[in-house]
């Protein structure tokens, strides 16, 4: 596949990079952004000769330059009647609302928090204590192997930082809903979000990503999170893309994990024309644990990739990795899960399932487990399947009297379910059951 | 009710039954008996109509229709209902639902109302009474990790809430120990009327001691060597398969 040369791209970033204006924050931001620009214009997109992008095309966003857009001038166009209808979420969280990268103050509510817990926009961050994110932004998502990564680092405009002191638990989700109206159309939107959980403390983010109404032209969303974990430290992570066919997204999410931590990653994906999720978590303490779920569920041209990347950085670690796509018409679904283990991981525990069911002759999955294993005494696995509904479990209902189509809408359901309910957050994992439901039932007007 | 002429049928290319005839009325217990491999799973499972086996040739008539040419959901709409030997779990459906889709589907198909969750959960309450279950399995998914002996009473389960006319019990007995085989049987005697009947398949004699049949027929190769009375089961507990299948 032929992407346009390098320099040609990133020349009408480098011109919306100047276009830029200086922001207010401190001085050593300017520097980053230049260094993480620079780095993008060496590195320009990636290609399928990329190991890493093997099975995806980013042609599509190569071909053009998403600009940043400016800050909303006039009255909010979304009212918060408007976000709940495109979100799952529920009145009690803690809420962060962005339209088309901006925060919108209106629309979000987050007074709530325990007094020494920080939750603020980055770009109140940097005036407030910019100290505190000079010491982590950039320090997990590295920006010099990854363009995406360089790029946000560059443009990233605002998102949110959350400091949770030693010992503290946040009760309520804390969510952070990312929707994109009209005036994104053409756009390139790059949220940043800074995670830091001292030792003990316990942590539940949503990170929802909508669109409202027609977007006239194609936009990119290009996330980055970071998130440290510290020692004996809980945190979830929810993140569920249902943008519009509209939207390009890219989300890399960076953690990393202290000594008895333990760190749970749901990825939720059923928008975009083209997306891609990487989440990669390095545990680094003795004893950590990382759970890393996903759901997608595509169809017409839809093409959606994830990658996840485990690296056992210290001994007796475990981690779990359960997958499941479900693809109809011609859309395309990618999945790549490495695990590194490191020499002096040993005990290490690792599992990584990976399943998908194909509705149509047309669907197509790419599937690549990549195990490199380092130290003698660790205990490993892996599964892939790509297949079709259970035959068995088919006649099993039909003999039950449930008609075959209904059966077969019961079993696509069930096995979207069977990964959703691994989901802790009652409001969230109800949401996303109805959403299946309704997605594979609603033609035969069941009630659950 | 049920009568079978004849029936030949293959799975691939091997003919598993070579011609086999029975006839079941309303009001009626039958015992199919054999050995491994005779073909009596194979037996149940056509009736029910699944997918794997080919009817070469001879005829079921269920009620005066032509079984052979409904679909398996058309048979259970129509009061078949086969008792599986090993359930199939269902991860990410619970109970509750596939019970209610089940009941309701079945309903439908014969012109009735369908129960609202509310109305179908008093049902169940009743129900699950009968099999001595535990009502916290209705929020479990289908089978999904029960033991060889929930798996079982669930199949009884389903058995008393749809209320077949006809019921296949395909080796419910094997890998039940004492208790949960009183409470099997106890849940399928409850469920006798003088208009259904059943069919048991079993390996074993014991289950015939809590559901007493009033024909038992020997299954061997797969034809019917031999057919008696309830005695005939005890004989063969006694005897062995293998004085049947030589007189034959």
């Amino acid at each position: 596949m032929a992407n346009a040369p390098a320099a040609v791209r990133s020349e009408g970033y480098e011109q919306a990079f100047a276009s830029l204006r200086a922001s207010s924050g401190p001085a050593w931001l300017p520097a980053l952004r230049r260094e993480a620009m620079d780095r993008f214009n060496a590195l320009g997109f990636p290609t399928t000769r990329n190991e890493d992008w093997h099975f995806t095309s980013v042609t599509p966003i190569a071909e053009r330059v998403f600009k940043v857009t400016s800050a909303r001038t006039g009255a909010a166009t979304l009212s918060p009647a408007d976000i709940a209808a495109l979100v799952i979420g529920d009145a009690d969280w803690h809420r962060l609302v962005f339209v088309n990268g901006r925060f919108e103050p209106s629309l979000s509510a987050f007074a709530g928090l325990p007094a020494d817990v920080r939750v603020t926009t980055l770009a109140e961050a940097l005036k407030e204590s910019p100290e505190f994110v000079a010491e982590h932004l950039g320090k997990l998502a590295k920006h010099d192997g990854h363009s995406f990564t360089a790029l946000n680092t560059a443009f990233a405009q605002d998102g949110v930082v959350i400091h949770v002191p030693a010992s503290e638990v946040v009760e309520a989700p804390i969510h952070i809903v990312h929707v994109a109206d009209a005036s994104a159309a053409g756009a390139g939107i790059h949220p940043r979000l800074l995670v830091v959980a001292e030792p003990l403390s316990q942590l539940t983010i949503v990170e929802s990503y909508a669109s409202s109404g027609a977007i006239a032209a194609p936009y990119l969303t290009n996330a980055v999170a970071e998130i440290e974990v510290g020692n004996g430290a809980r945190v979830s992570h929810f993140k569920i893309q249902r943008e519009s066919s509209d939207a390009f997204h890219v989300g890399t999410v960076q953690v990393r994990q202290g000594r008895d931590s333990m760190y749970h990653s749901f990825s939720y994906a059923s928008g975009a024309a083209l997306s891609r999720t990487n989440v990669y978590t390095k545990l680094a303490g003795e004893n950590a644990e990382t759970r890393l779920n996903g759901l997608y569920l595509i169809d017409g041209t839809q093409h959606a990739d994830h990658q996840t990347f485990v690296e056992h950085l210290a001994p007796a670690c475990a981690s779990r990795e359960l997958y499941k796509g479900i693809l109809d018409g011609n859309s395309h679904g990618v999945f790549n899960g490495k695990v590194y283990v490191d020499p002096i991981a040993q005990k290490t525990d690792g599992k990584q399932t990976n399943h998908a069911l194909l509705l149509s002759d047309h669907a197509r999955v790419d599937t690549k487990p990549q195990l490199e294993i380092f130290a003698d005494d660790v205990k490993c696995t892996h599964g892939a399947t790509v297949g079709r509904l259970d035959e068995g479990a088919l006649f099993y209902m039909k003999s039950r009297g449930i008609g075959a189509e209904y059966a077969r809408a019961l079993l696509t359901y069930a096995f979207a379910a069977e990964v959703l309910e691994t989901i802790e957050v009652d409001a969230l994992r109800e949401g996303l059951e109805a959403q299946a439901f309704a997605r594979f039932t609603q033609s035969f007007g069941e009630q659950r | 009710m049920l009568v079978i002429s004849d029936l030949h049928a293959t799975a691939g290319e091997k003919e598993i039954l070579k011609g086999i005839s029975l006839t079941v009325n309303a009001g009626e217990v039958h015992a199919i008996m054999g050995p491994n491999g005779s073909g009596k799973s194979t037996l149940a499972q056509i009736i029910a109509g699944h997918p794997g086996y080919v009817v070469t040739s001879g005829s079921i008539t269920y009620e005066g229709r032509d079984l052979l040419e409904m679909q398996a959901e058309e048979r259970a709409q129509a009061g078949v209902f086969l008792a599986f030997q090993y359930p199939v779990e269902i991860p990410g459906v619970t109970n509750a639902y596939f019970f209610r889709s089940a009941y309701n589907e079945v309903r439908k198909a014969n012109g009735k109302e369908e129960l609202d969750p509310i109305e179908f959960l008093d049902l169940m309450e009743k129900k699950l009474k009968l099999v001595e279950m535990d009502p916290a399995m209705l929020h479990r998914s289908v089978n999904a990790g029960f033991s060889g002996g929930e798996k079982k009473r669930n199949e009884i389960l389903q058995m008393a809430v749809l209320e077949p006319k006809l019921a296949i019990l395909d080796e419910t007995d094997s890998g039940l120990d004492i208790d949960a085989l009183r409470v099997v049987a106890g849940g399928v005697n409850a469920l006798k009327r003088p208009d259904n009947a059943a069919i048991v398949v079993t390996h074993y004699q014991r289950l015939l001691n809590y559901i007493v049949p009033d024909f038992v027929h020997v299954l061997a190769h797969g034809k019917i060597v031999k057919s008696g009375g309830k005695e005939l089961a005890l004989e063969l507990e006694a005897r062995g398969y293998d004085w049947v299948m030589e007189a034959a």
